[in-house]
């Protein structure tokens, strides 16, 4: 196998190693609460318009 | 200071805007070249010519609709999730009047036959050259932003808009790398089955980050907001995003089956087409999910409506796509009106009804209304949308399905049964039919734009103010 065949490989090995632990963490325990508090955040700002919002 | 107290919706104003007008001028060029296949009469001189206004129909959708859509919206969400006003309202500026003579140019060059030949990549070298300019400053009012950003989380909308954005810079400068030899032509750096391959890498990821990636970023801000419910599932968006990514940068080769690129290239590009089903419905699924508990809003809300049909056209489409990318079915479907059929499936299905729903939304706050002007032109916009979507899908798959039919039909000895001339006269009630789909969402559009303006006018042009930072953030 030539050099460049190797890194191949290995970068897309790689590359699947984290895909999968990304998927580990993103469903760990861990990760629950900044995940519901994540989900909530276009809701922390509210964009109807009001009287505040000045003429451009 | 006021532009510290405001969010610049002036931006926001002008893309969104822009995206009504140019999906009209687009969508119009779209049923100019659908009545041709209709009433080939119609084909009048060099400029007018089907094969000069179709690289117009495509340019104008997607990058001048579609783009304009993705801007107006990215900007928004990215100053409202990060409570914050961009970065620098001059280049903002600037991406928005650069973006608009890119648009200009292209309507220029290509009817007049100046085109680099290279499909959804067709402008010539200078206009390359202004493309990556306005993309830079584009990536950095956006990253600049983020990067100001008063909100810790970067939420997930904002991945897909950044994913689109350097996606997008990196395939433009790549398979636009091109010698020039006058002002006007030039020629693709690469050769032969290497420039093919370099252009479908191009031209699927266009499809994967610019009309996928950015649009899902305008799912995961809108349908939420307008829903009135948190996504479905945050962490499920955390792992759509990464499995898109680390996918459908493989899936090019799919539009080269059968060629002569490399056999296993071929087999490659349609087993991750095939696994992109996973990533693709899992995203639709958390985006109609977010629905659950409040289904009955779907009821009395057409923007919701627009935003729902768009996801479900998009569980359509993506898949149809790796269903085709088989490569023995892709033997009955290329070069049929199937993929024509299935392009629009997703772009008048997914993009253009997202983008619609996103507007929607975006108008009234724009221009401090509680709502559109007329909410019952805006039902009956998605009704003659949908109609047309349907009409136009249904009536390519019968179509192309003929088609490929016919093309491989043999008598027992061997010669063709049909000649071309008889795949076209069998499409013919079928193009007119697909020229009827492709009216009613022009009209719709049409509808659309007298209800942007009747809004526009009853309002005023505002900035809202940025809300007190968030507490826990």
């Amino acid at each position: 196998m030539d050099a460049q065949t190797l890194v191949r490989v290995i970068v897309t090995v790689l590359a699947f190693v984290c895909f999968v632990g990304i998927c580990l963490w993103a469903y760990s325990g861990r990760a629950r609460k900044g995940m519901d508090e994540a989900a909530q955040l276009p809701f922390l700002d509210d964009d109807k318009p009001g009287p505040g919002d000045k003429q451009s | 200071m006021e532009n510290q107290a405001t969010y610049n919706y002036k931006v926001v104003r002008q893309f969104a805007i822009m995206t009504v007008v140019w999906g009209i001028v687009g969508m119009l060029v779209g049923v100019v070249i659908a009545a041709q296949m209709v009433w080939p009469q119609l084909n009048v001189g060099p400029y007018f010519h089907f094969g000069r206004l179709r690289p117009l129909h495509t340019n104008a959708v997607i990058f001048a609709f579609g783009g304009c859509g993705l801007m107006a919206t990215s900007l928004y969400v990215v100053q409202r999730t990060c409570n914050v006003r961009l970065i620098s309202d001059k280049l903002a500026a600037f991406v928005f009047w650069g973006w608009q003579a890119v648009i200009v140019l292209a309507a220029i060059t290509l009817p007049l036959g100046i085109t680099s030949g290279k499909e959804y990549a067709e402008l010539e070298w200078p206009i390359d050259l202004l493309i990556t300019v306005v993309w830079v400053a584009y990536a950095v009012v956006f990253f600049g932003t983020i990067a100001i950003r008063k909100v810790k989380h970067i939420y997930v909308a904002n991945w897909f808009y950044g994913a689109f954005i350097l996606a997008v810079a990196l395939l433009h400068i790549v398979n636009s790398m091109e010698m020039p030899v006058s002002m006007w032509k030039s020629y693709s750096a690469y050769a032969g089955a290497v420039d093919a391959m370099v252009q479908w890498w191009y031209g699927h990821n266009a499809v994967g980050f610019f009309l996928t990636a950015g649009f899902l970023g305008m799912m995961y801000y809108f349908v939420p907001k307008q829903a009135g419910r948190p996504v479905y599932s945050y962490r499920l968006s955390v792992v759509h995003f990464w499995a898109l990514i680390f996918t459908y940068m493989w899936a090019g080769p799919h539009h080269l089956h059968y060629t002569a690129l490399p056999d296993w290239t071929q087999s490659l590009g349609m087993v991750f087409s095939l696994i992109l089903l996973a990533p693709s419905w899992g995203g639709m699924i958390n985006g109609i999910m977010t629905l659950s508990g409040a289904w009955h809003k779907l009821r009395t809300d057409p923007i919701l409506k627009f935003l729902v049909t768009a996801l479900s056209f998009y569980g359509m489409s993506t898949f149809e796509g790796p269903m085709m990318s088989i490569k023995t079915v892709n033997a009955l479907s290329h070069f049929t009106d199937w993929t024509i059929g299935h392009v629009h499936s997703g772009a008048l299905g997914w993009v253009a009804m997202i983008t619609i729903g996103s507007v929607y939304y975006l108008v009234p706050r724009l221009f401090n209304r509680e709502e559109m002007y007329s909410m019952k032109l805006v039902e009956t916009h998605f009704w003659i949308a949908t109609l047309g979507t349907v009409l136009y899908i249904a009536s390519m798959w019968i179509a192309g399905v003929t088609q490929g039919l016919m093309w491989r039909a043999v008598n027992p000895d061997g010669t063709l049964t049909y000649a071309f001339i008889d795949a076209v006269k069998a499409s013919h009630p079928y193009f007119f039919i697909r020229f009827l789909g492709g009216f009613m969402f022009l009209s719709g559009m049409v509808l659309m734009l007298y209800n942007v303006i009747r809004t526009a006018v009853a309002g005023r042009p505002v900035n809202a103010e940025i809300p007190a930072v968030v507490a826990h953030a």
